[in-house]
């Protein structure tokens, strides 16, 4: 989906909804963040990483400081829950010392310590939701970019794995959420920005003259 | 290094069926190319026997000198095309005439074929023109009547040659991107089999030579195994025509036998990097 003339910034810590029906360029917004597009036109800047002229590498490195979270969790089915966290330490060079601690830690902050040797298929949706989770959080990123992250559960882990996003957030952890639920949405008081066709038709703060 | 080790051979353990299958797909595209090359260096090799046996018989006038003979045996022996200088009697020619065509030996009386001074060329100068040239500077010597080398004979086996080595070169190019192009499509499987976790770790950040490095060295590994395989294979058809057909075949020198199999390694690590390196530019 094209985005027009879309223009928003998203602050240190803040929790961002982004709505709209299907196709309203929500997600196009997120692969813009992870730079997995790059504008036509306009500018995307993430911490200082500027799409003009970002190399690959740099995008790596930037890659290594968000989380990204999927509708579909995007587990390794042949790793275990732990495995799959510890995937994402070992593809950025963590000494292997590191990556035992740092991996339990991550997965008794989302509640699944004592699920760690399961192999996604025998875990349920909002679990498989929570390693992906936690594979997005091992390496502490200042924000988590969350594509329709309840899309494919029922309501009780739906409420389970947002509460948990709620928990990173107030932890410091920015929170970028793409998602068509709307009583979720209303359901709290964070900033949402609805977009249709792609074009930002609404933001809840409302600001004035939206930079970069 | 250790990582890259470990998720190689992981690599290979998760899918064994499908590394197997690229290893015995180089294997077999390397040994048609090495079959193809068995007949090429046997056709090359029968080609130098018979390229050795060229010779230039210079003819000595009768009465000539035996030392002014013996100092052109010398000179000529310094020229740098020339392997071996032979100086032979009016008798030795005589005994080898009987010896080489013995149902007119009777037909030779002593005296009746002349002397010779009969020139042999090193490798590399064997070709009618550096043949051709040597022999005018044997005419020019007083006492040499005439200079015979069987140029007919020659120009047809050089035609030969040059047909054989084209040939080969087209052959052999064709057999070699035919291999390339099966290898290049076995390896593109075995990325897109990986195609998920390849995905996974861009999101996470890995660096392209991250994601490439484990893949060069599986192909690097399949390229030697299959190189090895294929070397077998080909050892194997050798001397079973050998024993079989009784046509005796000249093999590869163990220098050329590690060429190939180094090419096999070249074509694993080229078409690693070429499969992975389409599939990341796409991610």
């Amino acid at each position: 989906m094209a985005l027009k003339e879309v223009s928003l910034r998203v602050a240190r810590g803040e929790f961002l909804f982004l709505t709209g029906p299907s196709g309203a360029g929500k997600s196009t917004i997120l692969r813009l963040t992870y730079f997995n597009e790059r504008p036509t036109s306009g500018i995307v800047r993430v911490s200082g990483v500027n799409s003009e002229h970002a190399s690959r590498r740099e995008i790596s490195k930037l890659r290594r400081r968000l989380g990204i979270v999927f509708q579909d969790f995007r587990l390794l089915e042949e790793r275990t829950a732990e495995a799959n966290v510890a995937f994402a330490l070992e593809v950025t060079g963590t000494p292997r010392a590191q990556i035992g601690p740092k991996v339990s830690r991550v997965l008794t902050q989302v509640g699944l310590a004592s699920k760690s040797t399961a192999y996604p298929k025998e875990l349920s949706g909002g679990e498989q939701q929570r390693v992906a989770i936690a594979r997005a959080l091992v390496n502490d990123p200042f924000v988590l970019i969350a594509d329709e992250p309840t899309g494919n559960l029922d309501e009780r882990a739906t409420r389970g794995v947002f509460q948990l996003l709620r928990e990173i957030n107030a932890a410091g952890t920015a929170i970028v959420m793409a998602t068509h639920d709307l009583d979720l949405v209303r359901s709290t008081d964070y900033r949402t920005i609805e977009l249709n066709r792609g074009q930002i038709v609404y933001d809840s703060t409302d600001t004035p003259e939206p930079a970069a | 290094m250790r990582r890259t080790v470990r998720d190689a051979s992981a690599a290979v353990g998760r899918a064994p069926l499908l590394s197997a299958l690229s290893i015995t797909t180089i294997a077999f595209s390397l040994f048609a190319f090495g079959l193809f090359g068995l007949v090429a260096l046997n056709i090359r090799a029968a080609l130098q026997q018979v390229e050795a046996r060229v010779e230039i018989r210079a003819f000595v006038a009768d009465g000539t000198d035996a030392q002014a003979l013996a100092a052109a045996a010398g000179d000529i022996g310094a020229f740098p095309e020339v392997q071996s200088v032979d100086i032979v009697s009016k008798d030795q020619a005589l005994t080898r005439a009987r010896r080489e065509l013995p149902e007119f030996s009777d037909v030779f009386e002593s005296g009746v074929l002349p002397a010779s001074i009969d020139v042999r060329l090193k490798p590399g100068f064997r070709d009618p023109a550096t043949v051709d040239s040597v022999a005018q500077r044997l005419k020019s010597y007083p006492f040499v009547d005439d200079v015979r080398y069987g140029e007919d004979w020659l120009v047809q086996l050089y035609r030969l040659r040059n047909i054989a080595g084209v040939a080969g070169l087209v052959l052999g190019f064709a057999f070699a991107a035919v291999a390339v192009i099966i290898i290049g499509a076995t390896i593109r499987m075995a990325v897109l089999a990986r195609a998920e976790e390849i995905s996974i770790m861009r999101l996470v950040g890995a660096t392209d030579g991250f994601i490439r490095r484990p893949f060069l060295l599986e192909g690097f590994a399949k390229g030697v195994a299959g190189g090895l395989l294929a070397l077998f294979l080909t050892w194997t058809g050798m001397h079973l025509i050998d024993r079989y057909l009784h046509f005796h075949t000249v093999f590869f020198s163990p220098w050329m036998a590690a060429l190939g199999v180094a090419a096999g390694a070249l074509l694993g690590v080229l078409g690693s990097a070429v499969a992975v390196g389409r599939h990341l530019r796409a991610l």
